[in-house]
C-alpha cells in the first residue's frame, strides 16, 4: 500500500513562520517538539519567541482526526456528523493543505453500512488520501470487521493492518481492536507482531516512524482496558528507531507520553468527550454543556520536517 | 368408580397411597413457565456480575450505556450482536455449569452466569 506523494508546495518556512502559519486557529495548543528523543512542551507564545533559525528542508503537514463515531445520536453530541463536517472545514482552513490524513478509528458508531457511507461522504470533502485504522465500534458487526475490511481493507493485511513510505516517513497502521480477549486490554496478536518485524527489518534506524492505531500503545488507565496488552512486543522493535511518534485515539482526549525515543499521543475526538482516567464511574460519552463541546473537540495537526527539525503536533479545539 | 377414566384411576390411588410424593412434581410443574433472570449493562459493569439460575432459565442482558456493548461467552457457546442503549439480548441457559462471558468491545467488563439444577 504504498502512496508517495509529490510535493507540491515548496514550503521553505522556519519555525516561526510554521507555527505562525498554524496559530490561526490554534488556540491554546500545545507545541510538542521531539528532537533527538527529547520531548519539550511549550506554550504557542514561547515558541514565537524562541523564533530558531530556519531549517532549509521541505516541511510536510499531516493531520489526524480520531473518533468521528458517525451514527451516535446521543445527549453529549446528537449532531455527530455536523462536529465531523467541522473538522473538515478545519481542515480546509489549513494555511498548508496536509499531504495526508490519518483517521485513528471509530469512524463509525456501529459499523453499519450506512455510517460507513455517511462517513464517506464528510470525509470526500477532502482532496487529500486518508488512512484508516479501524477502532473497537468499527468491528462490531456480525461478520467482526468484515465491513470495516470491505470498504477500506482493500491493500491492507491480516485484518486490516499495513504500512507506507511518504517523503521518508514509515507510517504503519496497527489494528489492536480485533480478537480482544476477556478481562485483557486491546491486543495486536502474534501475527500481527510478525508482520510488524518484517516490515520494519530492512529499515535503517535513522528513518523517521509514525504509528498510528486506535487504541493507546501504552497503559493510560487498566481499569477501563485503556492499553494495549502486548504492545510491548511491538515497542520491542521501534526502540532501535531514533524517531518514534504513536497516534491513537480511543479515549477522546489529548495526552502524552515519553518512553524514550517513543512518543505517545492521544488524539481528541470529532464526537464526544470522555472523562479523564478514573475521573467518573465508566469511560462512556461525557456530557458537557453546549457551549463547552466545542473547546472538547478536536483535530491534530503533525508538522514534519526532516534534518534536525522536530516533529510538532498541534491540537486544535473546535472552540 | 366407573366414571374415571383409566389416567385418572391411576392418579386417585397415587394420591390415596402417597400423596407426599407427588409435592415435588407439582412444584416443579408450576415453576417451569417464565424462569427469567435480568442483568444490567450499566455503567460499563454487568449487574448483577455473577448470578446463580436453575436449568431453562433465560437470562436476559439490557444495555442502560450510551456506549454499545456485547454479551460473548468465554468459549464462545453464545453470543449477542451489538446492542445500543435499551437493546436487549437474551439466552436460555438448559444444561448446569458455569458459564463466564465478557464484552468484546471492552473486554475488561466480565461476567458470570452459573446454572445449578
Amino acid at each position: 500500500m504504498g502512496h508517495d506523494h509529490d510535493h507540491t508546495h515548496d514550503g521553505h518556512l522556519d519555525r516561526r513562520s510554521l507555527l505562525t502559519r498554524c496559530a490561526g486557529w490554534a488556540g491554546t495548543a500545545a507545541v510538542y517538539s521531539v528532537a533527538g528523543g527529547v520531548i519539550s512542551s511549550v506554550s504557542l507564545d514561547a515558541a514565537f519567541a524562541a523564533g530558531k533559525p530556519a531549517a532549509r528542508t521541505r516541511p510536510f503537514t499531516f493531520v489526524q482526526i480520531s473518533d468521528t463515531h458517525i451514527g451516535f445520536d446521543k445527549a453529549a453530541n446528537p449532531n455527530v456528523h455536523a462536529t465531523a463536517v467541522q473538522a473538515i472545514e478545519r481542515i480546509k482552513a489549513m494555511p498548508a493543505k496536509p499531504d495526508l490524513i490519518l483517521h485513528t478509528g471509530d469512524i463509525t458508531h456501529l459499523s453499519k453500512d450506512d455510517q460507513f457511507d455517511d462517513a464517506k461522504q464528510i470525509l470526500s470533502g477532502l482532496d487529500v488520501p486518508i488512512f484508516y485504522v479501524p477502532g473497537e465500534h468499527d468491528f462490531l458487526d456480525e461478520g467482526q470487521g468484515k465491513t470495516f475490511l470491505s470498504h477500506y481493507g482493500r491493500g491492507s493485511k491480516g485484518l486490516g493492518w499495513y504500512s507506507f513510505d511518504h517523503d521518508g516517513v514509515h507510517f504503519v497502521a496497527l489494528n489492536n481492536v480485533a480478537a480482544l480477549k476477556p478481562g485483557g486490554m486491546a491486543h495486536l496478536g502474534d501475527d500481527q507482531i510478525a508482520w510488524l518485524k518484517r516490515d520494519l527489518a530492512g529499515l535503517p534506524s535513522s528513518s523517521p516512524i509514525v504509528v498510528f492505531a486506535h487504541i493507546p500503545l501504552w497503559t493510560v488507565y487498566e481499569a477501563w482496558g485503556w492499553g494495549t496488552d502486548d504492545a510491548d512486543q511491538a515497542l520491542d522493535l521501534l526502540r532501535r528507531f531514533g524517531s518514534v511518534t504513536v497516534l491513537n485515539g480511543h479515549i477522546h482526549q489529548v495526552l502524552h507520553k515519553v518512553e524514550g525515543n517513543v512518543s505517545f499521543h492521544s488524539a481528541r475526538s470529532t464526537a464526544y468527550p470522555q472523562p479523564a482516567p478514573g475521573a467518573a464511574p465508566s469511560p462512556g460519552p461525557l456530557k458537557v454543556p453546549t457551549e463547552q463541546l466545542p473547546s472538547m473537540l478536536g483535530i491534530r495537526s503533525a508538522n514534519f520536517v526532516r534534518g534536525s527539525e522536530p516533529i510538532a503536533l498541534i491540537d486544535a479545539t473546535f472552540a | 368408580m366407573p366414571f374415571l377414566s383409566r389416567i385418572g384411576r391411576i392418579a386417585f390411588l397415587a394420591a390415596l397411597v402417597a400423596p407426599a410424593a407427588l409435592m415435588p412434581v407439582r412444584a416443579a410443574a408450576a415453576a417451569a413457565p417464565a424462569k427469567t433472570q435480568k442483568v444490567a449493562i450499566d455503567n460499563f459493569a454487568f449487574a448483577p456480575q455473577v448470578i446463580v439460575v436453575a436449568p431453562g432459565t433465560t437470562v436476559t442482558w439490557t444495555n442502560a450505556d450510551e456506549d454499545p456493548h456485547t454479551v460473548v461467552a468465554t468459549d464462545k457457546s453464545f453470543h449477542s450482536a451489538a446492542m445500543d442503549t435499551e437493546e436487549s439480548y437474551s439466552f436460555t441457559f438448559t444444561r448446569p455449569g458455569e458459564y463466564a462471558y465478557f464484552c468484546s468491545l471492552h473486554p475488561h467488563m466480565t461476567g458470570k452466569v452459573i446454572v445449578r439444577g
